[in-house]
């Protein structure tokens, strides 16, 4: 049994391995990424799991950062913002939401991308609108841009489902 | 959020062991302790972390066949299942209208069993509750109570249990495995939560230290699966609690039906059965007139603890609507807006 106190931490970020000292277990994954691996595309909304601006790939799966203790998630594997584009290829969903105007101020963006490639891994959605904007529901945009975010998530769908076609073809 | 020890347990044995101490608290995903302690409402000296346990994290087909779900099941991951879905609709399209797609891909299906109730008072250090701060009173009284319970409150509390989760299972004959110091018992879910009485601080009947381990539907449970519905009402259209929510499941044979089971959500400091509105659809012929019946009956005990009369009428309507929709045959797919009273279904009752 493992008293925290001087927890280290082993984390894959963006497919880099890196080492974290914990003094405190308090610090959730959000402040771990923004304050100690100064990774500060993943956004601080609400801090209490109702906005999804935190929101990144937990192995693989979308969740809230804001809302997981990073000393529970020894061994994990993340993504963020920071880690989707191939050098300057924007992934699909990026290039997406700057077509469709995703977006107005920018702050709910990074997590409004990293939920539509959680979304879009999930593989419930479709292209169906309806379940994109339920897909969707936990990122809020006080811009109000969520016609364009759902006009790009819609877009980005299709675009990997044919690279997915192309692919195995 | 206070200090606190943090433990990672290496087996449930340990486990219960280091929970039993006075202000320890089991965590698992942390999506309500987490929230619950950034506002100083819980206050845990130790975090036990049970998300490395072992086993826990399983669905398994039972050789009665029933299914037996591990506590640490991710929501998403049991919503998703397709012979789940297939068995359980109801319990499915519950899961898939509770929080968002984040915190349904981190929740686990112990956490929601236990998850606190979403009061604002509840949430108010600066206020008075009962249920946080024993003896303080209730501010939800006297306050903002559109949302709160219009059965089996008390003068010492009227807070409702938020789960969509815990509805249909309750009306399935669910069963809650817990472990504690002295082995592992069966406690049925409808039985897990405690009404307020003059003890609100208290959610359930779990002892200190004790553990969910899992949770199993009975063979029966799936039997419903033809006519099984979860209706939720919502302020917005995702992403919120339910106002008032309704499970419905019926069998039905030669137009009869055969056996009904009905749960209602937001009304109370449980999930709550109505019995009384299953037996008296026995044998009736599934319409809008016994419909409206089993609706009337199911509310027949509830009063308004504020200023929420209006929530007795919408879930006796709720009521309705979900057997209706119940009747009218699980959809081959769960609706793009799960359980929203909204979603164009066949057998919807928009007047009812």
């Amino acid at each position: 049994m493992g008293q925290c106190m001087n927890l280290s931490l082993s984390l894959t970020v963006n497919g880099v391995a890196r080492t974290v000292d914990l003094d405190d277990p308090r610090i959730t994954l959000l402040d771990l990424l923004r304050e100690r691996l100064e990774l500060t595309g993943t956004k601080k909304g609400c801090d209490r799991g109702q906005c999804g601006a935190c929101t990144i790939l937990l192995d693989g799966r979308r969740v809230n950062s804001c809302l997981a203790l990073a000393a529970s998630h020894d061994g994990a594997d993340i993504l963020t913002i920071e880690g989707v584009a191939q050098g300057d290829t924007l992934h699909p969903v990026q290039a997406a939401f700057i077509a469709h105007d995703g977006f107005q101020c920018g702050f709910c963006t990074p997590g409004q991308i990293m939920s539509a490639i959680g979304l879009i891994r999930e593989g419930q959605a479709g292209t169906d609108p309806e379940r994109i904007r339920e897909g969707m529901s936990g990122n809020l945009c006080r811009c109000g841009a969520y016609q364009g975010i759902a006009e790009a998530v819609l877009d980005a769908q299709r675009t990997l489902t044919h690279a997915d076609r192309r692919d195995a073809a | 959020m206070n200090r606190f020890d943090y433990v990672r347990p290496a087996s449930i044995a340990e486990a219960i062991a280091a929970a039993t101490a006075p202000g320890a608290a089991y965590l698992a995903a942390g999506t309500n302790l987490l929230d619950l302690m950034k506002g100083g409402v819980s206050r845990p000296d130790r975090l036990v972390d049970v998300t490395r346990l072992p086993d826990l994290d399983r669905i398994e087909h039972m050789p009665d066949g029933g299914i037996r779900i591990g506590a640490l099941v991710r929501n998403a991951e049991l919503a998703h299942d397709p012979d789940f879905a297939r068995s359980y609709p109801a319990v499915a399209e519950a899961l898939l209208s509770g929080a968002s797609a984040q915190l349904r891909n981190a929740a686990t299906v112990g956490g929601n069993l236990l998850q606190r109730t979403r009061c604002a008072y509840f949430y108010d250090t600066a206020g008075a509750c009962n249920k946080r701060n024993p003896g303080s009173g209730c501010d939800a009284r006297g306050g903002e109570n559109r949302l709160h319970a219009i059965l089996g409150w008390s003068e010492a509390c009227i807070a409702t249990h938020p789960s969509d989760f815990c509805v249909p299972l309750v009306a399935l004959d669910a069963v809650v495995e817990i472990e504690g110091r002295n082995g592992r018992r069966d406690l049925p879910l409808a039985d897990l939560h405690r009404l307020p009485g003059a003890t609100p601080e208290q959610d359930n009947m779990l002892q200190p230290g004790e553990l969910v381990v899992a949770l199993r539907l009975p063979a029966e449970a799936a039997r419903f699966a033809r006519h099984a519905r979860y209706v939720k009402l919502r302020e917005r259209t995702s992403y919120a609690f339910a106002v008032v929510s309704a499970a419905a499941a019926l069998r039905i044979e030669n137009g009869v039906i055969q056996q009904a089971r009905i749960a209602l959500g937001g009304v109370a400091a449980r999930p709550w059965r109505a019995p009384q509105a299953e037996a008296m659809l026995v044998h009736r012929a599934p319409d809008a007139a016994a419909f409206r019946e089993a609706g009337a009956a199911a509310l027949a005990d509830a009063r308004p603890s504020g200023d929420n009369a209006f929530k007795i009428a919408l879930a006796r309507r709720i009521v309705a609507r979900a057997l209706a929709l119940a009747a009218a045959g699980t959809p081959e797919q769960i609706p793009a807006l799960p359980a929203s009273p909204f979603a164009i279904a066949p057998g919807a009752m928009h007047d009812a």
